[in-house]
């Protein structure tokens, strides 16, 4: 079970790498392992607008249906190209390739965005979930 | 590392699964393992080189006795009496009204003696109603009692399951035929070995006593290394039953349907002699034009049908898929789902992929098109 120290994380289980304005978001190793299979992938479009902890998205595995909720405010820059033909990279990869979307944050650039986990906090939670 | 709920029934294979690391459920009040890793990766397991299955949770019920055949054929909407000793039979037990309490499979063991086995969920309503229908046609003669705990099942299914097993028993495999079962010695160990499954592949069902199953385990496990075996969970032994068009008690099976509704009247047997319990509602059943129709459904999209979505004709809802999952073998997802006749009909004339996208399931708010095909999705080479 692995939780990256560099990447902030949220209850909902998803993590977030924050590099100036933009935010990369994907789903934690503890999400995918509970999840199984993923089989597919339904993230927010390029161009939409993301509020922090709605519901942006759906993970699809072989047994059930998550939503991704979104971390930050702000606006979708990109999706994953590979994840539609290869969603198992959720599984394989998650802190890498399985990477979802790409959101331009709209707080004040250079601030930590509120209600984020380190990851000292999220590998608490997770201890005290099981 | 122990499972904090006591109130879930083990098996005597709960601790190899947890050694195992496995992913543990409630399954009907049993732990039971989900999967080992990958369901995906055991799927294939069973579909290319063969999986191992504890299915130590269902129920098994002997009924034994000089009626034990007759109160069989009361009972059950098929005929015992007909099997030859050696011999087992898919079946079912229904209601008055003509309902489905539990699907089932019967051996005969001996003249004299019956094994019925049940799904988990249903094992003590058909303990009670084996019991009531013994007690009131046969009562002298016919003896029905829970063997569950008597019992451990260990399940061996894939094309390479008779490789596997073979050098392991003194059973000549080539003699097994198909649903028939036979005492012998796998491993040293006394067994009641059948050639039955679930999966759509050819396989072993393995009844041992409970203190053999886990040295039973390991020595297949052993055996089977070299030949690709793997442990299999539920999510599993589910999409492998899918793939192969077989029902789920609860799903494609219930109360409120018939034998004849899920395509499977040829379970009925109402030309037997003698009364059987449903046998007038059933009659008018099989006489009746069926209103909905079980049919297969398979995604073009990789959104995945989930029991009870609305499937939908020219976007008005004409069903209800009852299962629906990823199908690892075909790529796509697939389901099963109840349909209105004239739509099931219409649909199959218009042929996949042809036209617009008339037939579709609504998967959360989204119609997802998918084509009507023949069950079962998958038959294994022959």
């Amino acid at each position: 079970m692995t939780v990256p120290d560099e990447l902030h994380y949220t209850g909902e289980h998803e993590w977030i790498a924050i590099a100036g304005s933009t935010a990369t978001v994907g789903i934690t190793d503890h999400a995918q392992q509970a999840l199984g299979d993923v089989v597919y992938v339904s993230a927010p479009a390029p161009g939409s607008k993301v509020t922090a902890g709605e519901p942006c998205g759906e993970v699809e595995s072989t047994k059930s249906v998550s939503d991704i909720f979104s971390p930050v405010d702000g606006e979708v820059a990109e999706v994953n190209p590979e994840i539609e033909e290869n969603p198992g990279l959720v599984n394989s990869d998650p802190y890498g390739a399985g990477w979802l979307f790409k959101v331009t944050l709209s707080g004040a650039a250079g601030e930590l965005p509120p209600g984020l986990m380190s990851a000292a906090e999220y590998e608490e939670l997770i201890a005290t979930q099981n | 590392m122990t499972d904090s709920r006591p109130q879930l029934r083990r098996t005597p294979l709960t601790s190899v699964h947890e050694r195992l690391g496995a992913t543990l459920t409630d399954f009907a009040g049993w732990l039971m393992p989900l999967r080992y890793g990958s369901e995906t990766a055991e799927h294939n397991a069973v579909r290319t080189a063969a999986g191992l299955f504890d299915l130590s949770h269902m129920g098994e019920i002997m009924v034994t006795g000089p009626d034990a055949a007759a109160a069989l054929d009361y009972a059950l909407v098929g005929q015992p009496s007909a099997l030859a000793p050696g011999r087992a039979r898919y079946t079912m037990i229904c209601a008055p009204d003509g309902g489905i309490l539990d699907d089932l499979i019967v051996y005969r063991l001996a003249g004299e003696e019956f094994l019925v086995v049940a799904n988990a969920a249903n094992t003590d309503t058909v303990l009670n109603a084996l019991t009531d229908r013994a007690g009131t046609h046969t009562p002298a003669g016919a003896k029905v009692a829970d063997r569950t705990a008597d019992y451990a099942l260990i399940a061996l299914q894939g094309p390479n399951a008779a490789r596997i097993l073979g050098p392991m028993t003194d059973a000549g495999l080539a003699t097994v035929k198909y649903y028939a079962s036979y005492p012998a010695a796998v491993a040293g160990h006394q067994i009641l070995l059948a050639r039955t499954g679930y999966t759509g592949e050819d396989g072993f069902e393995l009844f041992t006593a409970p203190q053999d199953a886990e040295p039973l385990w390991d020595a297949l496990t052993a055996a089977g290394a070299a030949s690709g075996l793997a442990p299999a969970g539920l999510a599993a032994r589910d999409t492998l039953r899918l793939e192969a068009g077989m029902p789920l008690y609860g799903n494609e099976l219930g109360p409120n349907l018939t034998p004849f509704d899920a395509g499977l009247g040829r379970v009925v047997k109402l030309d037997k002699p003698g009364d059987f319990v449903g046998r007038a509602a059933l009659a008018d059943r099989a006489q009746a034009k069926p209103e909905r129709e079980l049919v297969g459904l398979v995604g073009r999209s990789r959104r995945v049908p989930r029991h009870g979505y609305d499937v939908l004709w020219d976007r008005t809802a004409c069903g209800k898929v009852t299962s629906g999952a990823p199908s690892p073998t075909l790529g796509r997802p697939i389901a099963m789902a109840y349909v209105a006749s004239d739509v099931a009909s219409e649909a199959r004339e218009a042929g996949p992929g042809s036209g617009p996208d008339r037939l579709a399931v609504d998967v959360r708010g989204n119609a997802e098109p998918a084509d009507l095909v023949p069950l079962p999705f998958y038959r294994r080479p022959a």
